[in-house]
């Protein structure tokens, strides 16, 4: 029979002041972990909802990014005629052939920061295969003059970029007609116009990449692959888009990962430290109290759970204050280089019930970890011995 | 059960301190009946307090036997000891040794939480418990609040309230003032005229000596005097 | 006070295992500041390598938009440009993309002497110009793949597509240990056949004459080319670094957000400690002073041990960062040139661990200067 839990909770209480001032030293821990876990999934989460398994992506082969790839209009067309791709009501093959490049703009708001920025030349099909895009103010631009829409976090993050403002790149200037928004995905950091005269400002002859609509969702993409591999004239690699844009996700949401693990593994061992201290202080002052209840019969393992709950309490608070301390990040707005793409992407911290619960769940690990020792301590003292201390 | 309640055969018991042995106590042999009350003196390093802890099973003998309850406790491993405690043993201890983050209710409740008692009947026992020491009305205070005295006798409440075999007492009155210590001799009395338990004390208070039927002095180890007291 | 030493000494070790403890967590505190500042002086000292005497010229769109090769004869003739070579980003995979590593397709005739900071022997850069697919990987980049003199190395291309095969030809040393040396050149005559004639360039790299008329010759150079069809950007090499670093976002807002959060976690934890021997020795405190001692002296006696403690987990610490870093020669998988820890940031953290022990031996210290003789014999514990 277990040692009441009451008994721990009270301890705690009793102590409150080593008690919070441990309990913080977690929850600092555990909130470093959970915003960079947040940061990592907002990142990932922002690229992932950007493709849709429906589309399937044709980049040119070995390149990895939209931005690298090259195709001619010759391939565009051949790959639109293929009988995988689905159909408008008109006829028209359900696919955008699409220009992206790259380009470098100002940051707004800081006279020297700059970074690169994807631009998108678009066609109304390309509206059609991702419809999470609409606009928030404005209006499209028009086919055939260097107007522009650009997508909401890009227009508060770049100069030049707001609604009715005029930007400059590919040798010339373009009016902001268009804001849009696309469910907090990609295309949010990208800017779009006509693709007609967007190519020759960037002197692209032909175009970047081709996104098509499957007519068989669930075996479009086989065969298809299968028809490019049997055609000599053609060399691409196609992806579903939701894969395409996790591909592109991996490397910098493992690497932000792998930093923040890095952190909070050797500011865990910092915290520990504090955890051990705290607890070994507890059964230091508890031995009477120990041999009384080993007198009273309870076993050594008994103490030994009981002190292992308490110091997991003691740091489930750090844990819980360190979520509630990085809970106010969700939503905030960021942007970081994706390297993938060479442009920079906005996303938002995206704290959810899952980060939570690996933060809860690291500081129970601490828990454990900072009261066996102590707890060890305890149960293993003879009755005898811990009566006599005072 | 018929037979003694303890029964000592030539333990003898060597304590080390860093390369020097201490012996303790020497071959002493002793038997206590049941339902009697012992009441053992001596200077400290005498032996006494070990006595008591080698009846109740908190320390073992470097040689001999050491029977109670008709249990030989050198056949018990340690988690069997803790078994033995829990049903045979009532503690009472000089300092009390509450636990002081429990209320009086849970720290009575406390030993009860080893057995197979529901809460309900855990909660009749402890009650009863504190009736026989008359704190029923202190259930809710945390030690702290409790007098020294009333503290003793929340601590004997925990002691009988899983009805033990015999009872075992270090210096119950020992940070007591007089009046309190009247009381709580007067209640370890009663356990021992009224319900019939067997009680072993360890005291220094010749005042506390004479309540119990039999008085024996020890000096380094080895008894040198037994008083029978005949009582009226 | 030298008098006191001992006696302070034996305090902090009473508790040896909380002692230790406490000093171990501001060890690995003080560690993970200075790794954290060093990945800030690392990136600054990047750019301190940066010549100021030389310029990088690219495609005003960005990086992903070539040049034309036409641009490095009208370069040249720009007065106070002394010389004019060219690299291009290839961006191939060895092996997989886990294997990550730069490398630059470079002006075979030039670029080796623009930059002269690594050095090669003749024969490495006679080799270099001659054979086409002949290519030169820098000492760290040898020693981490084992790659020798001869050594085949095949390239999986992304930008520019196929399988690229390259023979390592010369081994780059820096002149000097801050240097980085994890890349790769090749020839970019090599792509330029491949592709038949391709003609284009990643960035021109631009050499001045005088150093100070940097700002004055990149408007000039960025002049020449308005209008055209491939507009150019010109800043000095130090600038063009800090673009890339800009462009992770505010690193230097996230490195500052979790020092704090280090150093606030382990104050916690060392005043916790400090407050916990306290309290067990109240009684003690006031024995000292009905014995006749002061409260400024019991005042400055817990002062110092709580120092004493934040002051030896600190140096620990920061020895600890300075050794492992200089030992294990660790570079961030390549992202740094160099990873060291500098004079100024062991300083800071050694001047954090006083500021850390003074505040946390503040409470306690205060407290027992402040404790009441009577009060305190009086205290059971």
């Amino acid at each position: 029979m277990a040692i009441p839990l009451q008994y721990n909770l009270r301890n705690l209480l009793v102590r409150r002041t080593a008690t919070l001032m441990t309990a913080g030293g977690i929850a600092l821990v555990v909130a470093i972990l959970v915003l960079t876990l947040a940061l990592a999934s907002g990142f990932r989460q922002a690229l992932v909802v950007t493709g849709s398994p429906d589309n399937v992506i044709i980049t040119r082969s070995g390149s990895n990014s939209e931005v690298l790839s090259g195709m001619n209009r010759e391939t565009a067309r051949i790959i639109e005629s293929m009988p995988e791709v689905a159909r408008l009501a008109n006829g028209q093959a359900f696919a955008a052939a699409e220009i992206v490049v790259v380009t470098n703009l100002p940051r707004r708001n800081d006279p020297v920061g700059s970074s690169n920025v994807t631009v998108r030349g678009a066609d109304a099909r390309a509206l059609l295969l991702r419809p999470m895009v609409r606009l928030v103010a404005g209006r499209l631009y028009h086919l055939g003059v260097p107007e522009v829409i650009v997508g909401r976090p890009l227009s508060q993050r770049f100069a030049g970029c707001g609604l009715g403002e005029t930007v400059r790149f590919g040798s010339r200037e373009w009016k902001v007609v268009g804001v849009f928004e696309a469910d907090g995905s990609g295309f949010e950091s990208e800017i779009w116009g006509d693709g007609e005269i967007l190519g020759p400002a960037f002197n692209r002859v032909g175009y970047s990449s081709l996104t098509l609509r499957l007519a068989d969702p669930s075996s479009g993409l086989e065969s298809l692959v299968k028809r490019v591999e049997a055609d000599p004239r053609l060399h691409i690699d196609a992806r579903h888009e939701d894969d395409y844009y996790r591909a592109q996700s991996e490397m910098l949401a493992n690497v932000i990962r792998a930093l923040g693990f890095f952190l909070v593994a050797i500011m865990a061992v910092g915290a520990v430290f504090g955890a051990l201290n705290t607890m070994y202080a507890a059964v230091g002052a508890r031995a009477k109290e120990i041999g009384t209840m080993l007198a009273l019969g309870f076993r050594p393992q008994s103490i030994l759970l009981s002190f292992l709950i308490e110091s997991v309490l003691l740091c489930l608070v750090g844990g819980v204050l360190g979520c509630l301390l990085a809970l106010p990040i969700h939503g905030v707005t960021t942007g970081t280089t994706n390297w993938s793409s060479f442009s920079e992407v906005a996303f938002k911290f995206r704290i959810t019930p899952g980060i939570l619960l690996t933060g809860l769940l690291a500081s129970i690990v601490l828990g454990i970890i900072g009261g066996y020792f102590p707890a060890r301590n305890a149960a293993r003292r003879t009755v005898a011995e811990a009566l006599r201390e005072s | 059960m018929t037979g003694p309640i303890i029964r000592l055969e030539g333990v003898t018991k060597v304590y080390r301190r860093g390369s020097v042995d201490v012996p303790v106590l020497q071959r002493l042999d002793l038997e206590v009946a049941r339902g009697e009350f012992l009441a053992l003196m001596g200077p400290s390093g005498s032996g006494k307090s070990t006595i008591l802890n080698l009846v109740s099973g908190i320390d073992t003998p470097t040689d001999g036997r050491v029977i109670v309850a008709g249990i030989d406790l050198g056949d018990l491993d340690a988690s069997a000891l803790a078994e033995f405690r829990s049903r045979h043993i009532g503690f009472i201890f000089q300092s009390y040794n509450l636990i002081p983050v429990l209320t009086a209710y849970q720290n009575v409740e406390l030993p009860l939480l080893l057995t197979d008692l529901t809460r309900k009947e855990r909660r009749e026992h402890v009650l009863a418990a504190m009736a026989v020491v008359a704190l029923t009305d202190r259930l809710d205070h945390y030690p702290r609040q409790l007098s020294g005295g009333q503290e003793q006798r929340v601590a004997i409440a925990r002691a009988i309230v899983t009805d033990p075999t015999l009872f075992v007492a270090d210096e119950p009155t020992g940070d007591l003032d007089a009046q309190s210590a009247t009381e709580v001799l007067h209640l370890l009395q009663r356990l021992h005229t009224e319900f019939g338990k067997s009680i072993v004390m360890v005291t220094h208070d010749p005042h506390a000596a004479e309540r119990a039927d039999r008085i024996l002095h020890l000096e380094k180890g080895v008894l040198v005097e037994s008083v029978e007291r005949k009582r009226p | 006070m030298t008098r006191f030493l001992p006696f302070i000494l034996r305090n902090a070790l009473r508790s040896k295992r909380r002692t230790i403890l406490t000093v171990l967590s501001i060890v690995v505190s003080m560690f993970l500041f200075c790794t954290m500042r060093t990945v800030l002086t690392s990136f600054d000292q990047s750019l301190e390598m940066a010549d100021a005497a030389r310029l990088v010229t690219r495609n005003r769109t960005s990086l992903t938009v070539f040049l034309p090769l036409a641009y490095k004869g009208r370069l040249a003739q720009i007065p106070g440009v002394s010389a004019v070579s060219f690299g291009t980003w290839f961006g191939g995979i060895y092996i997989d993309e886990r294997h990550f590593f730069s490398q630059f397709a470079v002006d075979p005739d030039g670029y080796l002497e623009m930059y002269s900071e690594y050095l090669l022997t003749p024969q490495e850069k006679e080799a270099f110009r001659r054979e086409r697919t002949a290519c030169i990987v820098g000492e760290k980049l040898a020693a981490k793949y084992g790659f020798k003199i001869g050594d085949r190395i095949p390239l999986k291309g992304t930008i520019f597509p196929g399988n690229w095969d390259l023979t390592v030809r010369g081994i780059a040393r820096a002149r000097t240990a801050n240097l980085d040396t994890n890349f790769l050149l090749f020839s970019w005559e090599y792509i330029n056949q491949r592709l038949g004639n391709f003609g284009q360039v990643g960035w021109y790299v631009v050499k001045l004459a005088d150093p100070n008329r940097a700002g004055d010759l990149s408007r000039t150079i960025d002049a020449t080319f308005a209008n055209s069809a491939a507009e150019t950007k010109t800043e000095t090499e130090k600038a063009f670094q800090l673009g890339f670093i800009t462009m992770l976002g505010n690193i230097r807002a996230v490195i500052y957000a979790v020092g704090t959060a280090i150093v606030i976690a382990i104050m916690l934890v060392s005043m916790n400690t400090m407050m916990m021997a306290a309290r067990e020795r109240t009684r003690e405190v006031a024995i000292l002073k009905a014995v006749g001692f002061t409260d400024r002296t019991i005042l400055v006696l817990v002062l110092t041990e709580s120092l004493l403690i934040s002051l030896t987990g600190g140096i620990l610490g920061t020895v600890l960062a300075r050794v492992v870093y200089d030992v294990s020669g660790f570079t961030g998988g390549g992202f740094f040139p160099t990873f060291v820890v500098t004079g100024g940031t062991m300083g800071q953290a050694t001047g954090i661990a006083v500021v850390m022990g003074l505040l946390s031996g503040a409470i306690p210290a205060w407290n027992a200067s402040r404790l009441k003789v009577v009060d305190a014999l009086r205290h059971v514990g």
